[in-house]
């Protein structure tokens, strides 16, 4: 009865065209940006801004990434992480030329490399399909890893293979490196995927969106209709690794400080790949629905033990952790194959017509 | 010119130079890739007859030799542990069959993918949580298998043979041919044939779907185990063997994937193929290049024959 568009009458072209038309949903996603810019940073504690929230815009980003390139493109990628490797090192290597440069225009153009290679390693896409291409994929997971690690240009010829993330400011205040805040840091991430959210929810909508998801339903009868396969798949997979690789730069610089070739593996990979399962393929809210469940889910599991008064080693909750999500995974998978992003749109549908039991 | 000389002429030079290293890396290589063809075996039998990427078994040969050692150090005999090893193996392919397939009949192949995906996920921590995550050694005398090593004397060198490595060839060698009479001489194999090649065919005939799943994911599981002792009587049994068998996707990928023949001769390729590029053009690069070089050479192959050496012709209908 209340999330009805009922009574709200276009008188624009443009009005009509809105991303979200209907005023409930503008509504809820203003309060949505309000707590997240403004109460979280006064009321959250710093673990929790650091060690939860950061984390998961961090990954919600590179699932945006993955899910443009597998939910709405289908293609299937499990290089992931790599390609989110390339962005960080790309920032740090542009950072050691270019120290004066502001530290987000870095993360910016890092993407841009991360693009690159991206584009590189979907060459194949134009021939292979399904899961011949997801292990060219792996291909390329592998082969960034050791890149990463061989290269020492890269990590600066740092004995350790580490990458350490120098100090940067924005006038006097310190974005990045020991100094910085969990709240600063919390404000650039939040700011940088809002925005970078609002660019994907209007590609994804617009022509080149659509060419993505011709091709992913039929690819064929997408090229007769004249939608060029090259164009459609190359795009994909830039767009989505621009995604991965900003994420991967946002990780190092702003979340973890530092990090070696190994925070890339293959186990990084199948992580955001369940987040864009459990939250929806093709679906843009189940990004971060994916995201979050995730992230938080493992902390749950871990405090419930300490919670019951049950003393468990760390190592054991974190086998339990594992055998937890992986259950999980096939449950959600068994029940509801679309993810979270589902259930919130039978939800909302339930929402239309709540509190009457029937639609009329 | 330096490096052109170093890429195509070095490396060749310094095989004939030393015929007996090259017969030892090829030997090396040879054996690597007769375990990798048994992992993909075990792919190779579940896609046919399910259509499924079992993506889980690689956990599965891991799981499968944990429970072997963790039976024989409880203080059950040798044969013993290994019966109930071949019984554990049962109940989790009819467990997964009735939990996990018999659900998700019908889904896209990405859904199968990720579900086994997940049921790796399950079978690495409750491995871990139930035996530990320390590396453990094979009961390779407690099983019969033979230990020590052979020396040959050729071209002025030697040439050393482990006998376990020996006897992993045979005995892969005899479970291939075993499986090639199980398929085409018994009435199960027939069934798994026709399931692979049409499902609902296969309904209308009279064949159980659930029981060949089932079966075929024993079948597999079977092979998982012998794989698991063959590798953990060269490598001790830990949970690095997992990431060895993501390398069985390459080998799947240049065999094909439906075809057995194919993961024979796609894992004889990328083992010697491995060893030969690690051992001869490493050194260029710095070394390493073991981590990766089935896969590039898996994503060459893609580009010019898309279903493997062996593998059924791909048709797209539209």
């Amino acid at each position: 009865m209340f999330y009805r568009e009922a009574g709200q009458f276009k008188t624009s072209y443009a009005a009509d065209q809105a991303l979200l038309p209907i005023l409930q949903d503008r509504i809820g996603l203003l309060l949505i940006l309000v707590v997240a810019f403004v109460v979280v940073p006064l009321v959250g504690s710093n673990f929790f801004l650091g060690a939860i929230l950061i984390p998961f815009l961090v990954f919600s980003l590179a699932a945006i990434g993955l899910n443009v390139l597998t939910g709405y493109a289908g293609q299937l990628s499990l290089g992931t992480g790599a390609f989110m490797g390339v962005g960080a090192y790309a920032c740090y290597k542009l950072t050691t030329y270019f120290p004066d440069v502001n530290i987000v225009v870095h993360v910016f153009v890092s993407g841009v490399f991360a693009a690159g290679v991206g584009v590189l390693f979907g060459l194949p896409s134009l021939r292979i399909k399904g899961l011949y291409l997801a292990i060219t994929t792996l291909a390329a997971q592998f082969f960034l890893e050791w890149c990463f690690v061989r290269i020492s240009w890269l990590h600066n010829h740092n004995d350790s293979g580490a990458i350490e993330v120098p100090r940067r400011y924005l006038g006097e205040l310190a974005l990045t490196g020991p100094t910085a805040t969990p709240t600063t840091r919390y404000l650039v991430i939040l700011s940088i995927v809002a925005l970078m959210t609002l660019v994907a929810a209007n590609v994804l909508r617009g022509r080149i969106g659509r060419s993505w998801m011709m091709i992913r339903d039929m690819d064929i009868a997408a090229e007769l209709m004249g939608v060029r396969p090259l164009r459609a798949k190359l795009s994909a997979f830039a767009f989505s690794s621009y995604y991965c690789g900003v994420a991967g730069a946002l990780l190092v610089f702003f979340w973890l400080g530092s990090a070696e070739a190994d925070a890339f593996d293959i186990d990084q990979s199948f992580l955001i790949l369940f987040m864009v399962i459990i939250g929806g393929m093709g679906s843009l809210a189940g990004c971060f629905m994916g995201a979050a469940f995730l992230w938080i889910l493992p902390i749950v599991i871990r405090a419930i033990p300490a919670a019951f008064g049950l003393d468990l080693v760390p190592a054991t909750t974190e086998h339990l952790s594992q055998i937890v999500i992986g259950v999980l995974i096939v449950f959600f998978l068994i029940v509801e194959p679309h993810g979270f992003a589902r259930l919130w749109q039978l939800a909302k549908e339930k929402l239309r017509t709540w509190p009457f039991p029937y639609a009329s | 010119m330096e490096l052109l000389h170093a890429i195509f002429v070095a490396p060749f030079v310094d095989m004939f130079t030393l015929p007996a290293f090259l017969l030892q890396v090829l030997w090396e290589g040879f054996v690597s890739g007769v375990l990798y063809a048994l992992i993909a075996l075990g792919f190779v039998l579940i896609f046919k007859a399910s259509g499924v990427f079992n993506f889980a078994q690689g956990i599965m040969v891991v799981f499968a030799a944990l429970v072997l050692v963790g039976l024989h150090a409880m203080g059950l005999p040798a044969w013993l542990a290994l019966l109930a090893t071949i019984g554990v193996m049962g109940l989790f392919a009819i467990s997964v069959e009735r939990f996990v397939l018999r659900k998700l009949v019908n889904q896209p192949d990405a859904i199968l993918l990720m579900a086994t995906i997940g049921l790796t996920l399950i079978v690495k921590g409750a491995g871990q949580l139930f035996f530990g995550a320390d590396t453990k050694s094979m009961i390779t005398e407690e099983l019969g298998l033979p230990t020590g090593s052979s020396v040959w004397e050729v071209f002025d060198d030697i040439v050393i043979f482990q006998h376990i490595d020996i006897a992993a060839a045979v005995i892969a060698i005899l479970m291939v041919a075993a499986l090639g009479v199980f398929f085409s001489r018994t009435r199960i194999g027939r069934a798994l044939r026709a399931v692979a090649d049409d499902h609902q065919a296969a309904l209308s005939v009279g064949i159980s779907l659930n029981q060949i799943w089932a079966i075929v994911w024993f079948a597999s599981g079977i092979v998982a185990l012998v794989t698991g002792i063959m590798w953990g009587a060269r490598s001790d049994v830990s949970f690095a063997l997992e990431i060895i068998a993501l390398k069985a996707l390459a080998v799947l990928i240049l065999g094909g994937f439906t075809s057995i023949p194919g993961a024979i001769v796609g894992g004889l390729l990328v083992g010697i193929g491995e060893k030969l590029a690690e051992v001869y053009w490493g050194p260029l690069v710095g070394g390493g290049i073991e981590a990766w070089f089935a896969y590039v050479l898996a994503l060459v192959f893609l580009l010019f024959r898309p279903q493997g050496l062996f593998g059924e012709r791909i048709i797209e209908r539209v």
